[in-house]
């Protein structure tokens, strides 16, 4: 007689696989096969798990036709099933999946698009935060702004791209079908953060993904400056603050 | 960071950072509390919360329109959004979609 945790194990492995038996010790009140039965549940983990990454990944979805995402979906369930038992967890390493997934080699933008709307994702679920009010920032003395430091927002993320992913996003987030897009127009970077109720994504000027970055790190707004413009020789601070302060990305300021 | 080798000045900071805070403090943003909850006109799915009762949460209405699940949109817009199943509402609908009777409250 197999202990409870050996019977969950083998029906866990077996409800995943389907090249193997129906595990031991399993039968069916019916009378059809206990097989037959076992398939149900396979067929459900399989179903719904799909569903939910054709939900997470709806761009990715209409950039390859349903069938086809469904079809790729299942080869990541059954190559990566969940590790943790939060459903808003599952997904986190499709992007790279679709990296090396031979079928979409000739759509080489499509990672980068899913890590862009896993990043939605992740912002959708973050912690929420109010932004600085522009009243807090006006009180700041305009010539002690070089040392001024940003808490930035705990939804915000940042996906970099060689290919033009904001634009892609947008295009294919509408009801509409979307215009041609030149996939070789040059990369963008895109901003993504949820200052209230909806998550928002922007395309990042210049320098803007270096600047944030080092923002990110504690760098001073002088000190951040200083790393964007040498990542990017058409870096315009004035416009990356105005995004910055207009996206609602900023979640607190500090003196260094 | 040596303030030697600063490749832009702390006067270049403070006049991008004064331009970026007037400029931004020139242009109304929308907050969450300007907008209301309108039912009856999110998609299947789409909803943002609230899909009549046992169910809590966003995504979760199961036909268009559904007379019980909101959607939250732009302040003073509610009313001017029609669907195919008729305009929003700003209280939740019992009978939408037509032949049905969905439980509000």
């Amino acid at each position: 007689m197999l202990s409870l945790s050996e019977t969950q194990t083998a029906f866990a492995a077996a409800v995943l696989d389907a090249d193997r038996p129906v595990p031991a010790g399993i039968t069916s009140y019916m009378r059809a096969l206990p097989e037959k039965r076992f398939n149900v549940y396979r067929n459900n983990i399989y179903a719904s798990l799909i569903d939910v990454l054709e939900g997470r990944f709806p761009v990715v979805a209409r950039l390859v036709g349903e069938e086809f995402f469904r079809a790729t979906a299942k080869a990541y369930v059954s190559n990566q099933p969940p590790v943790s038992p939060v459903l808003m967890r599952y997904g986190a390493t499709f992007a790279a999946f679709l990296d090396g997934f031979e079928p979409v080699a000739d759509l080489p933008y499509v990672g980068d698009v899913a890590r862009l709307e896993w990043a939605w994702n992740a912002a959708y679920h973050a912690a929420d935060a109010e932004a600085v009010s522009i009243d807090e920032l006006s009180d700041v003395p305009a010539d002690q702004a070089d040392a001024l430091q940003f808490t930035l927002h705990p939804s915000l993320h940042i996906v970099c791209s060689l290919w033009p992913i904001v634009t892609i996003l947008a295009a294919n987030s509408g009801e509409e079908e979307p215009e041609p897009i030149d996939a070789s127009a040059g990369g963008e970077d895109a901003l993504v953060v949820r200052p209230a109720l909806s998550v928002e994504v922007r395309r990042l000027p210049d320098g803007g993904a270096a600047f944030i970055g080092s923002i990110a790190r504690g760098a001073t707004i002088g000190e951040a400056a200083d790393v964007a413009i040498e990542a990017s020789d058409g870096f315009d601070l004035q416009a990356n603050l105005t995004g910055l302060i207009q996206s609602g990305a900023i979640a607190a300021i500090r003196m260094s | 960071m040596n303030k030697n080798t600063k490749t832009v000045s702390a006067l270049a900071v403070a006049s991008a950072f004064a331009a970026s805070v007037a400029l931004v403090g020139a242009t109304p943003v929308m907050a969450a509390d300007e907008m209301e909850q309108c039912y009856g006109v999110a998609k299947k799915g789409e909803n943002d919360c609230k899909a009549g009762p046992g169910t809590t949460c966003a995504g979760t209405s199961t036909v268009d329109y559904q007379g019980n699940a909101w959607k939250l949109v732009k302040k003073g817009s509610c009313a001017k959004i029609s669907t195919p199943a008729g305009a929003g509402s700003l209280s939740c609908l019992t009978s939408r979609p037509a032949g049905k009777t969905l439980q509000c409250g």
